[in-house]
């Protein structure tokens, strides 16, 4: 890792931190309620649209127009609700509010992962060891190479096919995060020992899919069928957009990763260098990091996880401009950029290191 | 009968997972928050001026609430800088009145108070429910036929101050409301005629009920204390009448003292709510119930030295132990041979968040006190400021992760304030 003046870097970063949090109030609770209203509305309203279809089947222009939108706004409020909601009240942002409804020891998320899991597989493991080697079980989620510091092996030829699965069917790979596989194939863990989180998850799981996929549709009666349909591309909208936006966060080109031996008596400016090496930035509209929950500001998130998300927009120019002054590396790039790296690393990964290309 | 019953409960259940994992009620208060179940709310109706510094809100409450007994509180909650604080008022309007609404008179003389003042109309509220034994006997709740009011002849003392008049007018309008006022005398203190609450209200119900008896004493003028010798004189058979008394401090003090006088036989006191004035049970009169205003928040003292902690929560003993200014609460409890719950003992993931039962705590990377009961800290980056009592959380997460950093972050007394 660089080696940078980390104590008076820390001190900035901390006077950042401090000032920000001191300037919570009336503004930022309105913010989250709107936005709270909005996700609640639009998903109500998609529901009522993709409802409001099914007897113009006979139309199909009309209805595949009508059950569309409505899908869309299903899909979208599920994002928002995953995104800026979820993941951002779960961390604790809001909890400063002291409102028992908008809290992180209360909020459960529209996600197929229990809410007490995904506080320990994320807050507490992959944002106290962020880019750690072997311990941050975010690098490559235990099932791809996305740093070719992870020794090659024959499985990571299909990692291209995995990767896609995974898109796909995201809530259920964050769902089972929390469960340590490796621990598990290693023989430190039995199956006993997690068979109260796999049963968290299928208590959660089955709440959700029978929402879904069972009462929605059930209240259409003959209908049965295209509700089904449509809130699987619901989900699947969720799931698509989630995975490319955390995706973005740690796997671009330019982010580090390190290994235990580096991070041995870490300072708290060390921490910091840290989190912003190994974290990466998505440049964007005011709308576009809304709906990425402004983990395109994964940045500012790592360095302050807690600090509510609709501040990271005015923190990340201030801290861009301190890591400028200690000439650490800020990696920031359009959604095209983030994501077109990533997915090739997964596919260069796939195969071993040649060599020659190692040398050059 | 009762198996058709829970296999309807249970198909509400059932039906209620579409909104999972929120509640059908999170939609419903988008359209009317009123209807919502999930969290009680109230709309303010109204607001009226009283008296210099003092306003009535009306409020609506929302579904679920459930009516209360004249002389009760409620809490009552609003958001100030966005945060929520609540504080407890009591009801000023008898259970009794039409419309659904309840009133609380609250006179701005704190941060709570100052907000409610500034509501605007249509403005929501959170609400608790109505809670307290400082109430009337049952038998003067209920409509009593008037022959048998006047063959129990049940006679009552009201001794109030200031805004402690509240909850006694909601017991005096309840009684006129339904025509049943017994022998009453109420003894109130003011400081003029003008800050009288509810004076001219008070006034009129003396004239339309000759068996109110009201007496209002403004301090500006009448310097007098109040003792025993000075109650024996408003009101000389006070010994036989049960009193309800509600005020500040300084008055309960004096009236307690007045009723614990040795003179008088040992007086009962009944206190509300916490029990903490109950005296000789022995002596049967005169009974007096007392509320209080609430219990005054912790004051950080400007050289917060640590304090005694208290850590309360799900250990099957509490413990205490002393604790600096600068040491994290959660290494205070590991060295007292506790295991709280915790996670990145940095203050970033929340996992070691207990509740703060009373005192004061500091957060380390802020300098802030945290003094409001109720609130959640990180325990990981707070230290005790004067006394604590916590209610921490033991049981273990999995996987407890050890942190590098954990020991430069929180540890060494250069980053602590």
């Amino acid at each position: 890792m660089m080696t940078i003046d980390d104590e008076a870097f820390g001190r900035e970063l901390d006077e950042l931190q401090r000032t920000t949090r001191a300037s919570l109030g009336a503004a930022d609770r309105r913010y989250i309620q709107r936005v709270i209203r909005t996700q609640r509305a639009m998903a109500l309203g998609g529901r009522a649209l993709i409802f409001a279809s099914l007897p113009l089947l006979p139309l199909p222009p009309l209805f595949f127009g009508v059950i569309g939108a409505g899908t869309a706004a299903l899909g979208l409020s599920k994002i928002l609700e995953n995104m800026e909601i979820g993941h951002n009240v779960i961390h604790g942002q809001w909890d400063w509010m002291n409102d028992p409804d908008i809290h992180s020891s209360t909020w459960e998320w529209d996600n197929v992962c229990p809410a007490d899991q995904w506080k320990h597989s994320h807050n507490v493991v992959h944002h106290t060891w962020t880019n750690v080697m072997g311990r941050d079980r975010d690098v490559g989620y235990e099932i791809l190479r996305v740093t070719e510091k992870q020794p090659w092996k024959p499985a990571y030829l299909a990692q291209p096919l995995y990767n896609a699965l995974l898109a796909l069917l995201f809530q259920w790979g964050v769902a089972m995060h929390d469960i340590d596989l490796g621990a598990l194939r290693r023989g430190d863990l039995a199956l006993a020992d997690v068979r109260g989180q796999l049963a968290g998850i299928g208590k959660k799981a089955g709440k959700q899919l029978l929402k879904d996929y069972v009462l929605w549709p059930l209240l259409a009666g003959p209908w049965f069928l295209p509700v089904v349909l449509a809130n699987l591309v619901a989900n699947g909208m969720r799931n698509l957009w989630s995975y490319a936006i955390i995706f973005c966060g740690h796997f671009p080109d330019g982010a580090q990763t390190f290994s235990e031996a580096e991070i041995e008596g870490e300072t708290r400016g060390g921490w910091y260098l840290r989190q912003i090496l190994g974290s990466c930035n998505i440049t964007g509209s005011r709308l576009f990091h809304l709906m990425s929950g402004n983990l395109s500001h994964q940045i500012e998130h790592h360095l302050f996880p807690d600090l509510p998300s609709n501040r990271y927009p005015e923190l990340a120019p201030k801290v861009e401009e301190i890591c400028a002054a200690y000439g650490v590396p800020y990696n920031k790039g359009s959604f095209a950029r983030q994501l077109g790296t990533t997915l090739r690393t997964i596919f260069r990964l796939a195969l071993p290191a040649r060599r020659r290309a190692l040398a050059a | 009968m009762k198996s058709v019953a829970s296999i309807w409960s249970r198909l509400g259940e059932v039906a209620s997972l579409v909104a999972t994992p929120l509640l059908p009620s999170h939609y419903v208060e988008l359209l009317r928050p009123l209807a919502a179940t999930h969290a009680r709310q109230a709309r303010v109706e109204a607001i009226r001026d009283e008296a210099p510094g003092v306003k009535t809100l009306v409020l609506r409450p929302g579904r679920g609430w459930r009516a209360h007994r004249a002389g009760q509180h409620v809490r009552i909650g609003v958001a100030i800088d966005g945060r929520l604080v609540t504080r407890t008022y009591s009801i000023s309007s008898p259970p009794e009145r039409r419309g659904g609404c309840i009133d609380l008179t609250v006179k701005a003389q704190g941060r709570v108070s100052n907000a409610l003042h500034a509501l605007d109309l249509g403005a929501f509220v959170t609400l608790g429910v109505p809670s307290g034994e400082f109430v009337l006997p049952q038998a003067l709740e209920e409509a009593m036929p008037h022959g048998e009011l006047v063959r129990m002849r049940p006679r009552v003392l009201f001794l109030t101050g200031g805004s402690g008049v509240t909850p006694v007018v909601a017991m005096l309008r309840s009684l006129a409301l339904r025509a049943a006022m017994p022998d009453v005398v109420h003894v109130h203190y003011a400081r003029t005629a003008a800050d009288v609450i509810f004076g001219e209200g008070l006034r009129a119900l003396a004239v339309d009920h000759p068996s109110y008896r009201w007496i209002e004493i403004h301090t500006v003028a009448d310097r007098r204390r109040f003792d025993a010798t000075r109650l024996a004189a408003l009101v000389p058979d006070w010994q036989v009448r049960e009193a309800w008394a509600c005020g500040p401090q300084s008055l309960l003090d004096a009236i307690g003292a007045a009723y614990r006088a040795p003179d008088h036989g040992g007086a009962a006191l009944h206190a509300t709510p916490d029990g903490s004035q109950a005296g000789p049970v022995e002596a049967p009169r005169p009974r007096l119930h007392v509320e209080r205003f609430r219990a005054a928040l912790a004051v950080l003292p400007p050289n917060a030295s640590g304090g005694r902690v208290r850590f309360a929560g799900d250990a099957p003993q509490a413990t205490e132990v002393d604790a600096d200014a600068t040491t994290p609460l959660l290494h205070v409890a590991e060295r007292a041979g506790l295991a709280p719950r915790h996670g990145c003992r940095m203050g970033i993931c929340h996992t070691c968040d207990s509740t703060l039962v009373a005192g004061c705590v500091r957060d380390l990377r802020t300098g802030t006190a945290i003094d409001e009961p109720g609130a959640r800290i990180q325990i990981c980056v707070c230290a005790a400021a004067g006394d604590v009592e916590l209610a921490l959380v033991t049981n273990p997460v999995r996987n407890p992760v050890r942190n590098p950093c954990a020991e430069p972050l929180c540890g060494t007394p250069e980053r602590n304030v």
